[in-house]
Formats: structure tokens, sequence, C-alpha cells
């Protein structure tokens, strides 16, 4: 006899709960209680202060027609399985592309050989930075890279940040733009941007994992932009608010468009702000990338993650300091080029 | 002699706070500044302002911190729009204007002179001199001819390709009047624009723009909270408080016949001799007779040249001559008893 027994009877709820006696498996509780062989022997009554919470797995032994907690999360999953199907008719073909480009960017940085990348990325950096000892510095680290076989795995790790952080960029700063324009698309907005940026990584690499497939390069792409474009949407917004008010007043008495405004005058004034938002977005799709190899992600997480399943400490060390490199360099690099734009826009 | 006004405000109410409307009728009942945020937590802005502004003159606005002087001059171009009232120009309601005509009317009647300066701190000294045409959807060359043009008659040719930062704050204002100025519209807006600058290049900028002044003939709007800088600069003078006008008129009929103890402490600490004109304190004569003329001077000139010129003797009486027709005659006497501030009672309405 289950505690709440006697509730289930004051309530006149008998007959319902009865209704569908014998139903699906017994749990693992009534099967001890069974194997122990007392059943319909009377048991003692349960003490006051050992009253059970009222969970759904304690309400179903006193009244059967109640779920069970392990129904509850069969319902969870085929409620996701069966939204599942419909809902990848819509995500597939919007992400496909993601998918191509991630797999392009890598197959195009894996055809170009090395003599022609690593003096291209040299000139791309010295280009946005106009600094010779950051320019040195990135050449050190991939000639460094490249001399213990880490190139290919490093220059993996470039492809993906890469591609993400355009599309980032790509999707963020319109977002960003809407935002500081629409107090109320501001308000809507932070507490989602809050949540992506606070939840664990792992947690909202589950339903991505159901939902597209592990195979697909798309999934990863997805887990890291999801994470990363939350800066450069706040930044945007930030930068766009932050434009001094006086200017903006003068453009409007000079009787500029909506158009003209943003482009000619919120827009560039707000690049300080929106390149930072862009370094630290790079920043975060590193960080993610790392855990992102977990779903398939190639680079040098895949050698961290080999260091961690295989106890091999040097493959993870190495490949981490490798990691650390790339982080460095993407900062220093960033971080000048924007200290350049900064340098210029002083009022 | 007057002709229609070039721009007119009439009976121009604004109130700030969350709905305005409901406590319209307070204001148009006489309710006053403190009540009204007091009891219904509102600002009163501004209220039943009256003014005309005459083609080609200049017109300043002064008034202490918070008596409305921005406020009004931005309803002029629509950055504010009023609770109550009409602001015409050239005779259009400008509150009627659809986004689009408002836009033009911007881009083509009215410019403005900010405080702050207000330039695009991102654009070149010529870029930004040119941009009101650049706004207005012409070329390139165009925006740097008149940039230039501008530029240079403000005397800041040669810092074409610096940006604003890399100027002193006189020379920044000087692009902000080159951009207004290159927009090439009859009405330009100055809101403080002089404030920022230290006294002597206060001073350039004043000249700087009287000389403009005489030469293109614009209706300016000017703000102020500088007595000295309103009387050297005002053709019509308004005086602002608490967001109503106290007093306005020739600034010399002002400055003679104070109407509110406001004013007369604004003007109390004033250098009289040095701010008012012949032509104000002068006996309008069609010719002068039965005078010992000490000789002649101009209607334009201060008293202080006067005083210098008799060398302080009150017998003296000058005939007074105006493009060389004689328009009146000063008594020295008169000169000295103008230079003592007017009891409130003596005081005649102005306009
Ligand atoms: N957006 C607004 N909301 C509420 N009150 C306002 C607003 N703008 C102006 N005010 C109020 O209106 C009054 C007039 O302000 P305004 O800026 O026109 O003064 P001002 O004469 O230009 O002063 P200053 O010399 O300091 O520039 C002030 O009391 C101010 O607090
Ligand atoms: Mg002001």
């Amino acid at each position: 006899m289950a505690f709440y027994d006697g509730l289930f009877d004051t309530l006149g709820l008998r007959d319902w709960c009865d209704a569908g006696q014998e139903t699906g498996p017994m749990s693992m509780a009534q099967l001890l209680a069974q194997s122990s062989g007392a059943t319909g022997a009377a048991e003692p009554a349960t003490p006051l202060l050992q009253t059970p919470f009222p969970s759904l797995d304690t309400l179903h032994e006193a009244c059967p027609a109640i779920a069970q907690t392990r129904d509850m999360t069969t319902g969870v999953e085929n409620a996701f399985l069966a939204i599942k199907n419909p809902l990848k008719v819509i995500l597939d073909p919007i992400t496909q592309p993601l998918s191509w480009l991630l797999d392009g960017s890598l197959a195009f940085f894996h055809a170009v050989p090395w003599f022609i990348l690593i003096p291209a990325l040299l000139m791309l950096t010295y280009y946005a930075t106009r600094r010779w000892g950051v320019t040195a510095f990135v050449a050190v680290s991939f000639l460094f890279l490249a001399f213990i076989d880490h190139y290919s795995y490093a220059v993996e790790t470039l492809s993906i940040i890469f591609v993400c952080t355009m599309i980032s960029v790509a999707l963020g700063v319109p977002l960003g733009i809407l935002m500081a324009r629409s107090d109320t698309m501001q308000k809507i907005s932070i507490p989602i941007l809050d949540m992506l940026q606070t939840l664990p990584t792992f947690v909202y690499l589950i339903p991505l994992i159901f939902l597209f497939s592990v195979t697909e390069s798309k999934l990863y792409g997805i887990a890291i932009i999801l994470y990363a474009i939350v800066p450069v949407i706040r930044l945007t917004d930030l930068g766009i608010r932050l434009v001094d008010r006086d200017v903006i007043e003068a453009a409007d008495a000079f009787g500029m468009t909506d158009r003209q405004k943003l482009f000619g005058v919120q827009i560039p004034l707000a690049l300080p702000n929106i390149m930072a938002g862009i370094n630290q977005t790079i920043m975060m799709s590193l960080a993610m990338v790392v855990i992102a190899s977990l779903v398939s992600a190639p680079g040098l997480g895949v050698l961290v993650l080999r260091g961690i399943r295989n106890l091999e400490l040097g493959v993870g060390l190495v490949s981490g300091f490798g990691i650390v490199l790339l982080a460095v360099l993407l900062d220093r690099t960033t971080k000048a080029a924007l200290g350049r734009i900064n340098a210029s826009y002083k009022t | 002699m007057r002709t229609d006004p070039k721009v007119s405000i009439k009976g121009l109410y604004k109130i700030f706070g969350p709905d305005p409307e409901s406590v319209l009728p307070a204001v148009l009942g006489g309710m006053n500044k403190p009540d009204l945020l007091e009891r219904h937590g509102h600002v009163l802005g501004l209220q039943d302002i009256n003014v005309e502004m005459q083609t080609g003159e200049i017109t300043v606005i002064m008034g202490l911190s918070g008596s409305g002087k921005s406020t009004l001059i931005r309803h002029l171009n629509r950055l504010i729009d009023p609770t109550a009232g009409e602001v015409l120009v050239d005779g259009e309601d400008v509150l009627g204007y659809s986004e689009d005509r408002l836009r033009r009317f911007r881009q083509e009647t009215m410019s403005m002179v900010f405080q702050k300066f207000a330039l695009l701190p991102h654009r070149t000294v010529l870029q930004n001199a040119g941009m009101a045409r650049r706004v207005r959807g012409e070329d390139d060359a165009a925006a740097s001819r008149e940039g230039r043009k501008w530029l240079t008659r403000v005397g800041l040719s040669g810092y074409e390709d610096a940006y604003p930062h890399q100027l002193s704050g006189g020379m920044q204002q000087r692009v902000g009047i080159a951009r207004a100025l290159a927009s090439d519209s009859p009405i330009m807006l100055m809101d403080e624009a002089f404030s920022a600058l230290d006294p002597l290049i206060r001073t350039d900028m004043q000249d700087l723009l009287l000389e403009l002044q005489t030469e293109l003939h614009k209706t300016i709007v000017f703000i102020t909270h500088d007595l000295d800088e309103a009387l050297k600069l005002a053709d019509h003078l308004v005086i602002l408080k608490d967001g109503y006008v106290v007093q306005q008129g020739e600034p010399q009929q002002i400055l003679l016949h104070p109407n509110d103890p406001y004013i007369e402490d604004f003007v109390s600490d004033i250098n009289r001799a040095r701010v008012l004109r012949v032509r104000s304190v002068m006996q309008p004569v069609a010719s002068g007779n039965g005078h010992d003329f000490a000789g002649i001077v101009e209607a334009n000139d201060t008293l202080e040249k006067l005083i210098s010129l008799s060398g302080g003797d009150t017998t003296k009486a000058y005939r007074v001559q105006k493009s060389g027709e004689d328009v009146g005659v000063l008594d020295m006497k008169d000169l000295v008893r103008a230079l003592v501030p007017a009891a409130p009672a003596q005081t005649g309405a102005v306009r």
C-alpha cells in the first residue's frame, strides 16, 4: 500500500486511477517489492517523518493512471523526434550552404601549398596591422607549427574560425543594427543573447546532434556560430547607441536619409566597437572549435581530444600549446587592427 | 516698414513629458513651469512664443541655461515637434510637411551650426564642409568645389585634408560654419555656436560672422547666453526666461528700456558706453539748426567713441549723420544720462 493511497481515495479518484490497470512494465521499485514476496501483506504504516515527496513515481504507486518520470522523458524524446523531421525540412536547406562553405574552405586551405598560404597570411596580417612585430610573431608561430607537423591541423582550425567569423559578422552586424534601432527588439534580444552565452556549450550540442547528423560539417558550424555571434551583435548595438548624439542631430539637421545616416555616420562611428565585437567573436570561435571537435570538427581540437581519450599526455600538451599560439596570434592581430582604427577615430 | 517675415513663430507651446496633450489645457490656462512639474510631472519647455524673424537679419535668442533656447531653435527645423502652435517659413507651415518635404527643407532651406561643432570625426575637413551638398545628392566634384570655396572664405584653406580632431576648437567651428554656408541655404541656425570657444577666438568668430553677413544677408537665428555677444550681433533680440519671451525688440531699445527686473539684472553689468550707439540716444531732427555743433558723428558710432571725441565735455552737441545725411542731434547731456540704467517705471513697451 503506497503512501498517497489515502489522498486519492478521499479525492474520490480511485476509479479513475485504477481504470487503466496493468499497463506498462513495472518499475524497478515494484520489481523489488514483488521479489521480496510481500504482496498483499499489510505493510507497516510509513512514519510521518519519512513522507516521500509527491513526485511522479511516488504518485504512480498510489495511482497507476499517473505517468512515471521515465514516460515523461520518453514523451519529450518522442515529441522531439516528431518535430525533428518537419524542422529538418526547413532547417536543412537554410543551413546547407554552411556545410558547403565549411567544406569548401577546408578544401581550399588544404589545396593551397604551404609556401603560398603562409606568405599570404603574413601579408594579410601586415595589411591589417601595419606592425612588423605582430607579423614576425605570426611568421614564427606558423613556421613552428609547420615544423612540428601541426600545420594542417592549425590550418583546419583557422579555416573553420574564418568561415564562422564571416557568417557571425554577416548575420550579427545587421542584427545589432536592428537592435540599436528599436528598443523592443533590444528587450527581446538581450535575454536570448544572455542565454546563448551562459548556457554550457554541451547543453546545446545535444539537440543539435539529433537535429543534424554528426557527419555534416554544419553541425559544428552552427554550434560555433550560435556561441560566437553574441559579442558582435551586442557590440554593434552598443556601438550604434553610443554614437555622439550631437553628430546624429547634425545629420538630421542637414536632412540625411536614414540610409545615409546609417552608412555615413552610425556604422563608421560604431566601427571601433564593432571591431572589438569581431575580435571577441574570433576568440570565442576558437574556444568553441576545440569543444566542437567532440562533434567531428577537424583541427587542433581533435588532437587535444585524442590526448584526453587515450591519455596521450604529449599529444594533448603540444596541441594545446598550438591552440594557445593560435589564440595569441589571432588576438594580437585583431587588437592591432583595432588599435589602428581607433587611432583614426579620435574626436 | 516690415516686410513679410522670413520665419514666424506663432503661439508655440512645447511640453515635455509622457502625455503633453493632456496637460496643455492647464498650461493654456496659465499654469507656470514649477507648478506644472510638481502637479503633473511635465516640463514646460516653451510657452506662447510669438517671434518674427526678418529676411537678412540676425535674430538673437538670449536666455539663461534651461530657458528653452535650444528647444526653440530646434522647432524651426523640426528636430523637435511642438505641442501646439505654428512655425511658418516663407509663409509655409513647416509642421504640415511630409517626411520627404521636411528632409528637402532641411537640405535646402536651413542649415545649422552646433555648440559642440558636431563634425563627422571620420571625414576630412573638406568632406565635412561639403557634407550638405553630398547629402543632397550632388556629386563629389560639386561638393568639394563648394566645400573648398567656403573653407577658404572662413580662413581655413590649407587644412582641407586634415581631420577635425587635428584642429583647435575655433578652427573646428570654422569648419562648422563653412559646412552650413556651403549648403547655400537662406536660413542659418546657430545654437550657442561660439560658447565653447575662448574669449579671443570668440570675438574673432563674431567678427567673421558679421563680415560674412554684410555680404551674404542670410537670415540668421543665433542663440547665446552672453549679453555682450547678443548686443554685438543682434538686429532683433529675443529674451527668453523659463520658456516664455520676456522682451523682444531692437537691442539698443531693450538696453535703454528694459521692461522686466530679469532683464535689468542682465543689462546692469554691461558697459553701456561701449554697446550703445549714437542713433539710440540722439534726438531725431531733420537738420541741425540753432545749435552750435562741435562736430559731425556717425549714427552707428558707440557712445564710448563720442566720449573720447568730446574729451568728456558735457556742454557739447554733435550733428549725427548716416551715410552723409543729417539724421539727428546728439546732446552730450543725453549721452551721459543714457549711461545710467533707467528705472523700470520709465520703460516704454517695445514692439
Ligand atoms: N527631451 C526633454 N525632456 C524633458 N525636458 C526637456 C527635454 N529637453 C529639454 N527639456 C527641458 O526644457 C528646458 C529647456 O531646455 P533647453 O535645452 O532648451 O535649454 P537651453 O536654454 O538651451 O539651455 P542651455 O543654455 O543649457 O543649452 C529645460 O528645463 C530642460 O530641462
Ligand atoms: Mg541649449
